[in-house]
């Protein structure tokens, strides 16, 4: 999770993220290699939580999306470096690497993708 | 084979907060009721299952099956606990009608409870939210509210669904909610009041969304053939289906549309040879404005993207075409998890015997009810006949 690596069916072309011990498509005639995705993709829906659980209270309110990457998977992420109101159905986003949450009681620290704006960031389009 | 089981006795406890009960008054309660309800003894029951997601979070207490039996004093008979998210009490009503169909058992109590308000709102909402992809949403700070969010910012975004629609459905169903005794809220709301009720996870607002509850509902069925021993008002279960589909929201084909839903609906409509329109009364499980919209369209009271339209319209009003959660639905009846399958169930029964009071929908012969669960995971549909 550290980095999106997913995996793509040669059989059909299909790209998966996460990644999946079976092609739902092909099934048994699947050929299944692992793919890293590129990072980019773009905005497909997404919610401002205004009232979130307990490990994540400190960042709200903050923006959780689906995004499409590139290849046509999608993932579930939150969207950060953006306003509350900036964010659109649409937007490009690249991929960032970032703290997720402090988990559970013994405040394990888990590490993974956030999205943040392209154009903003990096000029990427 | 008979291709039918009879529902011959329906109970249900008060949907709330009820502080002053526990999960085990309020099953009893609900059992009990069925039970005098049907007029069967308690001999002739000869197995129970109880739907429930999550009493091992919500209360401590798992292994509900030899509980019910052993409160209800029904012996050493079989019991089978079943779970499938805020499904499982469609599950369990589906489970007791493949029992009977086989032949393994003749009359069941069926039962669905959740006892929510013992643990803190954060408590309940991390247990809920289980009920989604823990490790590839909730882990990322997806919370049930924003999933539902997604689904109706897409909405939004790709039909023209409004703000103003989604605030309809809580409408409607907090003043179908008005006449039914047991509902959580017995009390209507404005378009003004859900309109700016609180945000949880914007566009979903408090308003937008069931509530945390307790409550247990149950039913007692048998086979076709012995159903007039118990009752002279008989209803029948004439279609039980279910389907699955990916556990994460963002795996689907389509995030409006539960594809499960539409799978589940259509084979239990092409069973008994109908359509949609000859349906007479639904209860489409309305966890969040945005799921009743999306039901109305997944099995097919319209096309897709006027599940808004339709509402504005009026159909799915009592006294409109396809009358939809008279009950108040699991906005306003309330949404104890694992009662809210059964309870769907019971109000059908209620309707199809004509015994619904100021919630009648006049002369209903047929009733479905969708039950599903987490984001549209699991689709379970039960249509009913008299
Ligand atoms: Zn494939």
């Amino acid at each position: 999770m550290y980095s999106i690596v997913g995996n793509h069916c040669t059989t059909c072309g299909t790209y998966y993220f996460p990644p999946r011990p079976v092609c739902p498509e092909c099934r048994r005639k699947g050929h299944l290699e692992e793919h890293k995705f590129k990072g980019l993709g773009k905005v497909h829906t997404f919610a401002i939580v205004r009232q979130a659980p307990d490990d994540f209270k400190r960042q709200v309110p903050y923006i959780i999306a689906q995004v499409e990457l590139d290849e046509g998977a999608r993932l579930t992420a939150q969207i950060v470096n953006c306003d509350i109101d900036a964010v659109e159905i649409g937007m490009r986003v690249r991929a960032c690497f970032r703290k997720i949450t402090e988990f559970g009681p013994e405040g394990i620290i888990v590490y993974g993708y956030k999205f943040e704006p392209t154009m903003k960031v990096t000029g990427h389009k | 084979m008979t291709r039918r089981v009879a529902i011959v006795g329906v109970g249900i406890s008060k949907f709330g907060e009820l502080w002053e009960k526990n999960l085990r008054d309020i099953t009893l309660e609900a059992g009990m009721y069925a039970i005098f309800d049907s007029q069967v003894s308690g001999k002739d029951i000869d197995a129970v299952c109880i739907g429930n997601m999550s009493a091992g979070r919500f209360t401590g207490q798992e292994h509900l099956g030899a509980l019910a039996v052993d409160m209800g004093g029904l012996g050493h008979i079989p019991s089978y606990s079943v779970e499938a998210a805020c499904a499982s009490g469609g599950a369990a009503v589906r489970q007791a009608y493949m029992s009977i169909l086989s032949g393994e058992h003749k009359v069941m109590l069926v039962l669905g409870c959740e006892k929510m308000s013992d643990v803190s709102q954060t408590e309940a909402m991390n247990t809920i939210g289980v009920a989604s992809d823990w490790e590839w949403e909730g882990l990322f700070g997806a919370t049930f509210p924003a999933l539902y969010a997604f689904m109706a910012r897409r909405h939004m975004h790709e039909y023209g669904t409004t703000e103003e629609q989604l605030a309809k459905v809580a409408v409607k169903n907090h003043a179908n909610a008005v006449h039914n005794p047991w509902a959580q809220f017995q009390k209507a709301v404005s378009l003004d009041t859900v309109m700016t009720s609180g945000l949880l996870a914007d566009p979903i607002r408090v308003l937008h969304s069931s509530p945390v509850s307790d409550g247990a509902a149950g039913l007692v069925m048998c086979s076709e053939d012995i159903a007039k021993k118990f009752t002279d008002t008989p209803v029948y279960i004439e279609a039980s289906t279910q389907a699955s589909d990916t556990l994460a929201l963002h795996d689907r084909r389509d995030i409006c549309t539960m594809d499960a839903v539409v799978i589940s609906a259509r084979d239990a409509l092409k069973e008994i040879g109908a359509t949609v329109d000859d349906i007479d009364v639904f209860e489409l499980h309305d966890s969040f404005t945005i799921s009743e919209i999306t039901l109305t369209e997944d099995i097919g009271l319209c096309k897709k993207g006027e599940g808004g339209k339709i509402l504005d319209e009026g159909l799915t009003q009592i006294g409109g075409k396809y009358p939809v959660n008279t009950s108040g639905g699991l906005k306003a009846r309330g949404h104890p998890i694992g009662a809210t399958g059964v309870a769907q169930v019971v109000e059908l029964v209620l309707q199809l015997r004509g015994d619904a009071e100021k919630r009648q929908v006049d002369g209903a012969e047929k009733a479905m009810a969708v039950n599903i669960g987490g984001t549209g995971a699991t689709s379970i549909v039960h249509v009913l006949g008299r």
